[in-house]
């Protein structure tokens, strides 16, 4: 037989228009072009323009569709009708929504504004989010860094103004080593895919550093399959050989950096260990011209990092002389470190010598001339081309501070940072942790707090502690047990709310944030929190309010439910005032505007959660929501977008200002903002000047243009910091000095592990003997989080979680694939199906992160395998470490940061019998009203 | 039985970096959305939020692990569609004529309306690149998204297959392969692009560009101490200072 014709095409979604918006599937932010046909959402794909993808776009971008219409989507407000954790609902409009919860929150803030807990999760709008909650007066506002990767952030800031992802990026155009270290399907999703595709094209070579051998790690030339919680030894083993090699950048470190910046030599004195600084409070080098100590930015010095310097009686000594003390010390020669990091000693040097070569042998040059803050004038920009990545792997361990501190310090050795071929600042990054404000936490009744929940502390004298020395805040940030609490501690809320310590609240206000599932450690103790009662019978925590778009497992466990819309129904600002999406030759912001509007008939209907804080700002008659008059400020969200100033002519958006929207940056608020970005394609790109493109700290040009936009007022250059002097404060007042004193208990802590140099610890819980392996989770890289599993087609791809298990320990017992095995930990024990794998550190096993699910939830069948095969590692994990006999519970955290240490987990395994179902199993869930899988 | 052309004028289809699939399944879920249609009956799912969801998909990523001797164990990951084979099996066991090899460019397609859902030719490509459509009970496979590729409402620099234009790291290439100076002949040629299961006599269209070779020590010297101590160090960053 032969065909006579050619079929017609199938189906194509040609589309009546298309309308470009911002994705929201992860926290990657690409431009999205949505297909609309009929008034309908027929098919996604990458915006071309757009400074974040290029056109591309992954899975879940692409799947974006069958989010915005699945069936878990919330349709109405609903009020709990059963006890909590039942999951029964009824709906409610949004007047009694809003009402209650006025009523709710209004007596709280005028008695005790600190009983309202208002945490939010994936939050992309923090800026407004915690505008409202200082508004409102509540010290206890956070969003979720503190289980994320607030380590990455404080390190980054604390040493060099920015860290990776939001902060900066590998310059992917000219780099020719990048190094990625514990890095799985992490921010940023797309840009690393397409950087990692530039750098195959042009053979640059990738290295990487991770226990699991997935993703980004399969394609690296050269893997490093390290034992979790090593990295920062591993680290500091490479800046050992490389400073014994004097392979580090002298004249970068002498010119850019605090390494020739003299320290106080004083021991016993309040000021030992502190940099030694003039009246005006600038820091002091020693001058190599005159061999006299002059300010770090006059004009001409020449720094010299080996100068010493007795004064009054007290000797200095640099920065530099005390890292090269410290790290050349042979505990960090490979040899000594192989053991523990699970990599052999020669491998080791042979990384060593690979970013020596790729830095100095092959600097990259650009002939643009340039003129630093000292008013030198450079006629070209030289660069070491050699970048790094790292997210949470080594981040989400109690040494994470630490490690991603000796990663940015490895970055500065090698001269790395802000030059050409290295890694690259993204406006309105770089900005040093003394640019950023103090924590506010003092809360006074009816009155607004006196600035912002978060920030950088300087020392002591900023931390959140009330007069009698008790945490100021709920989660107990910016305490001595974790002083550098920068983005919160959300993980700790509600245990700490249920414990009553440092105080009962009233009511706790969360905002898409699955913490009666996986974005909880101790998932069945956070679920038994939320519904326990006191000795009345009432609930320990009283109020919950909750915003969700979906029926996710934390639903079940609120009062009131205020139903969010889905991204593409939905305004938003991706603000320069809160998570930038800008590049390194460019500053951007975006919008998220209703593509198509939100539709839920027979029922009352959802809105945007930032239109119904507003709403709920004015009935509170919050300053900055209402006039004078007590009439409403802004009409929605998008009002607020286009008409808030956070100071004069300082937006939430920085496109298009001025009243002819002729302005960038700075400027009076444009009527017509939005429609500028919708017309632009959803965002806006102001490029900076070609001079100011790289040495941005010290760059002149750089400095104007930033004041120019508005990032900040007044040019403020600034050196690296190898050396942290806010931890050296802290261990000052450990060693008995000040006034505000830690508690006993944290002294010999504070001592050995807020040091101003990094240092490597071990993080995991003591119990190696009984808990021998290392258990980690990962995002697939076609989900994120908790986002996927309501995805028709997302579910398709990731249905299920088998523990992968390294062969050697498949074998030790007697495990084949498919099999399963109880895997428990200290805190509890889990029986999950096992899978073999090969390409993993052989102490480790895995799993892929939140494919399990609650029956009940997101409007799956019960028979889901989400919620039958499917496994959450979080029940093995607590939010405190095991007694270690000395009377106290240690949090498991990092002692600098309190960042969750979930990556810091040990198991043991066993041969289990065949099981119908993964356990722990839970009672299904009752769906809400209208939800039907 | 259904007859292939003796030749085609053009050999369209793609070449897939091996080395840069980092398996985000980015191309699968974009060739689903674009061929689902705006109603999605081009693609079925049947069950989507139940035990046992069960879609079509032209294209699937697998991922395997290898163990050579001498090196860790590596994971490669392998996107698979249809190869657009000169010698389809598929379209010769084709009883109704609904399988088909376009002559002009080489495309293999399904005619659906002709297709009765005997499943045959899923059974005879060595690749298992047809799937039956569990809602429409026809078969479905790539297409080359031949309803892009010529697609004058496209702008032109769209009018490439889906996978292709949402590969983030850019490892699927889009061309023809009768043309030895196209995009793809040549990366071909450089990288030692191959065929899949040549064995199997299907003449495959597609080619895959190999991964390069992994976990090899790098050419570079190995570092050697300037000093041993602090204090030595320290004379010579004095003596090395004074050089700059």
């Amino acid at each position: 037989m032969t065909p006579t014709k050619t079929p017609t095409a199938p189906a194509s979604p040609f589309a009546d228009e298309i309308r470009k918006t911002t994705c929201y599937m992860c926290a990657c932010r690409c431009g999205i072009d949505v297909h609309i046909k009929d008034g309908r959402v027929a098919y996604i794909d990458g915006n071309r323009d757009h400074p974040v993808n290029g056109g591309v776009l992954c899975a879940k971008g692409s799947a974006g569709l069958k989010s915005h219409t699945a069936p878990s989507r919330l349709r109405a407000p609903l009020r709990r009708t059963g006890p909590r954790g039942s999951g029964e609902f009824e709906e409610i409009t949004w007047e009694e929504a809003l009402s209650t919860a006025a009523d709710w929150l209004r007596p709280i803030r005028q008695d005790a504004p600190e009983k309202l807990a208002f945490f939010t999760g994936r939050d992309q709008s923090q800026s407004f989010t915690g505008f409202w909650a200082q508004a409102y007066g509540t010290p206890n506002y956070a969003a979720h860094g503190g289980f994320c990767s607030v380590n990455m952030a404080a390190a980054g800031i604390y040493t060099m103004g920015g860290a990776f992802w939001e902060f900066g990026q590998p310059d992917w155009d000219r780099t020719k080593l990048l190094v990625l270290f514990g890095v799985a399907e992490d921010h940023d999703s797309n840009p690393i895919k397409v950087g990692l595709g530039k750098l195959k094209g042009r053979g640059a070579r990738v290295i990487s550093v991770n226990p699991i051998r997935t993703g980004y790690s399969a394609i690296a030339d050269d893997w490093y399959g390290i034992t979790p919680g090593t990295d920062g030894l591993l680290i500091l083993s490479l800046i050992h050989v490389l400073l014994k090699a004097g392979k580090v950048d002298l004249d970068y470190l002498a010119r850019w950096t605090d390494a020739p910046v003299l320290l106080k030599e004083a021991p016993g004195a309040p000021d030992h260990g502190l940099v030694l600084r003039n009246d005006e409070g600038k820091a002091l080098v020693i001058d190599r011209r005159t061999g006299q100590p002059a300010p770090f930015d006059a004009a001409g010095v020449r720094p010299d990092m080996g100068g010493r310097l007795v004064k009054d009686g007290t000797s200095h000594r640099t920065v530099f002389d005390k890292l090269i003390r410290r790290y050349m010390d042979p505990i960090y020669a490979p040899e000594a470190v192989s053991r523990a990091c699970g990599i052999a000693p020669d491998r080791i040097h042979a990384l060593a010598a690979t970013l020596a070569d790729a830095a100095f042998s092959e600097p990259v040059t650009i002939a643009q001339p340039w003129t630093d803050f000292r008013g030198e004038r450079h006629e070209e920009m030289t660069g070491r081309p050699v970048s790094m990545h790292a997210m949470r792997g080594i981040s989400a361990h109690a040494n994470g501070f630490q490690t991603a501190r000796a990663l940015h310090v490895l970055q500065i050795l090698l001269g790395t940072v802000e030059t050409p071929g290295g890694f690259r600042f993204k406006p309105p990054y770089p900005k040093p942790f003394h640019a950023h404000p103090v924590p506010h936490s003092a809360c006074h009744p009816g009155t607004p707090l006196a600035g912002p929940h978060l920030g950088f502390v300087r020392g002591p004298d900023d931390l959140a502690l009330k007069d009698d020395g008790t945490a100021a805040r709920i989660d107990k940030a910016f305490t001595w047990d974790n002083p550098m609490s920068a983005h919160g501690l959300m993980h700790m809320v509600i245990a700490n709310a249920h414990a009553g310590d440092p105080y009962k609240i009233d009511t706790l206000f969360l905002y898409m944030a699955n913490m009666a599932w996986n974005s909880s450690m101790n998932t069945a103790g956070t679920m038994q929190m939320l519904t326990d009662t006191d000795e009345n019978g009432d609930y320990v925590i009283p109020r919950i309010i909750y915003s969700d778009a979906y029926a996710s497992e934390m639903v079940a466990y609120a009062d009131l439910i205020l139903p969010d819309t889905t991204y593409l129904e939905r305004h938003d600002c991706i603000s320069l005032l809160d998570r930038p999406i800008s590049e390194a030759d460019a500053a951007a912001d975006a919008i998220r505007w209703p593509v198509v509007e939100p539709e839920r008939p027979g029922h009352e209907g959802v809105r945007g959660f930032q239109s119904a804080l507003l709403d709920l700002g004015v009935r509170l008659g919050l300053p900055g929501f209402v006039d004078g008059d007590g009439q409403a400020l802004y009409s929605d969200y998008a009002d607020y977008m286009v008409r808030h100033e956070r100071r004069p002519g300082i937006g939430p958006l920085a496109g298009w200002r001025g009243e002819d929207g002729s302005r960038e940056g700075r400027g009076a608020p444009n009527p017509d903002q939005l429609q500028r970005y919708i017309d632009n394609g959803g965002f806006w790109v102001g490029h900076m000047p070609d001079e100011a493109r790289f040495f941005k700290p010290w760059n002149r040009a750089y400095q104007d243009w930033a004041v120019k936009m508005g990032f900040y007022d007044a040019p403020q250059p600034y050196l690296f910091s190898l050396y942290c002097e806010p931890l050296r404060r802290f261990q000052l007042a450990a060693e008995g000095h000040g006034e505000r004193q830690p508690p006993e208990r944290l002294r010999a802590r504070i001592k050995a592990q807020l040091d101003p140099l990094p240092l490597w610890y071990r993080a995991e819980a003591e119990g190696d003997t009984d808990y021998p392996i290392h258990a980690l989770t990962q995002r697939p890289m076609a989900m994120y989080h908790s986002w996927g599993n309501l995805n028709a087609w997302l579910r398709q791809i990731h249905g299920a979680n088998p523990l992968y298990v390294p062969l050697e320990i498949m074998e030790q017992h007697g495990l084949k694939d498919g099999d399963w095995a109880h895997v428990t930990s200290p805190h509890g024990r889990i029986t999950v199906p096992v899978v073999g794998m090969a390409a993993v550190n052989g102490k480790t096993v895995w799993t892929w992160n939140a494919i399990g699910k609650r029956k009940g939830a997101w409007a799956l069948d019960d028979g889901a395998r989400e919620a039958t095969e499917g496994f959450l590692l979080n029940h093995l994990i607590h939010e405190l470490l095991p007694p270690k006999g000395d009377g106290q519970r240690w949090s498991n955290s990092d002692p600098v940061t309190g960042q969750a240490a979930w990556f810091d987990l040990k198991v043991r395994i066993e041969k289990a019998a065949v099981q119908p179902e993964s356990q722990p199993a839970f009672p299904p869930l009752k769906r809400p009203p209208g939800i039907r899988p | 039985m259904t007859c292939l052309p003796t030749t085609t004028d053009r050999k369209l289809g793609l070449a897939i970096d091996l080395d840069t699939c980092v398996g985000c399944h980015a191309c699968v879920i974009s060739c689903k959305g674009w061929n689902a249609g705006d109603d999605g009956a081009g693609l079925g799912d049947a069950d989507p939020y139940g035990a046992d969801p069960l879609g079509a998909f032209l294209n699937r990523v697998h991922t395997f692990e290898v163990q050579p001797e001498d090196a860790p164990a590596q994971i490669v990951h392998f996107p698979k569609s249809c190869l657009h084979c000169d010698d389809a099996p598929c379209v010769t066991v084709c009883p109704t004529g609904a399988s088909l090899k376009r002559t002009e460019d080489g495309i293999v397609l399904v005619n659906e309306a002709d297709c009765i859902g005997c499943g045959l030719c899923a059974w005879a490509c060595p690749y298992g690149a047809r799937e039956m459509d569990p809602v429409a009970k026809v078969m479905r496979k790539c297409t080359l998204c031949v309803d892009r590729i010529y697609n004058d409402a496209l702008p032109e620099e769209d009018r490439i297959p889906a996978c292709v234009r949402t590969c983030p790291a850019g490892a699927r290439h889009f061309g023809d392969f009768a043309d030895p100076d196209s995009h793809v002949s040549r990366l071909t040629a450089e990288r030692g692009g191959f065929a899949l299961m040549p064995e199997q006599g299907t003449r495959p269209v597609n080619r895959y560009l190999p991964p390069r070779p992994r976990d090899r020590a790098p050419e570079v010297p190995m570092l050697t101490p300037v000093a041993e101590e602090p204090t030595g160090f320290l004379a010579w960053l004095d003596r090395a200072l004074e050089k700059l």
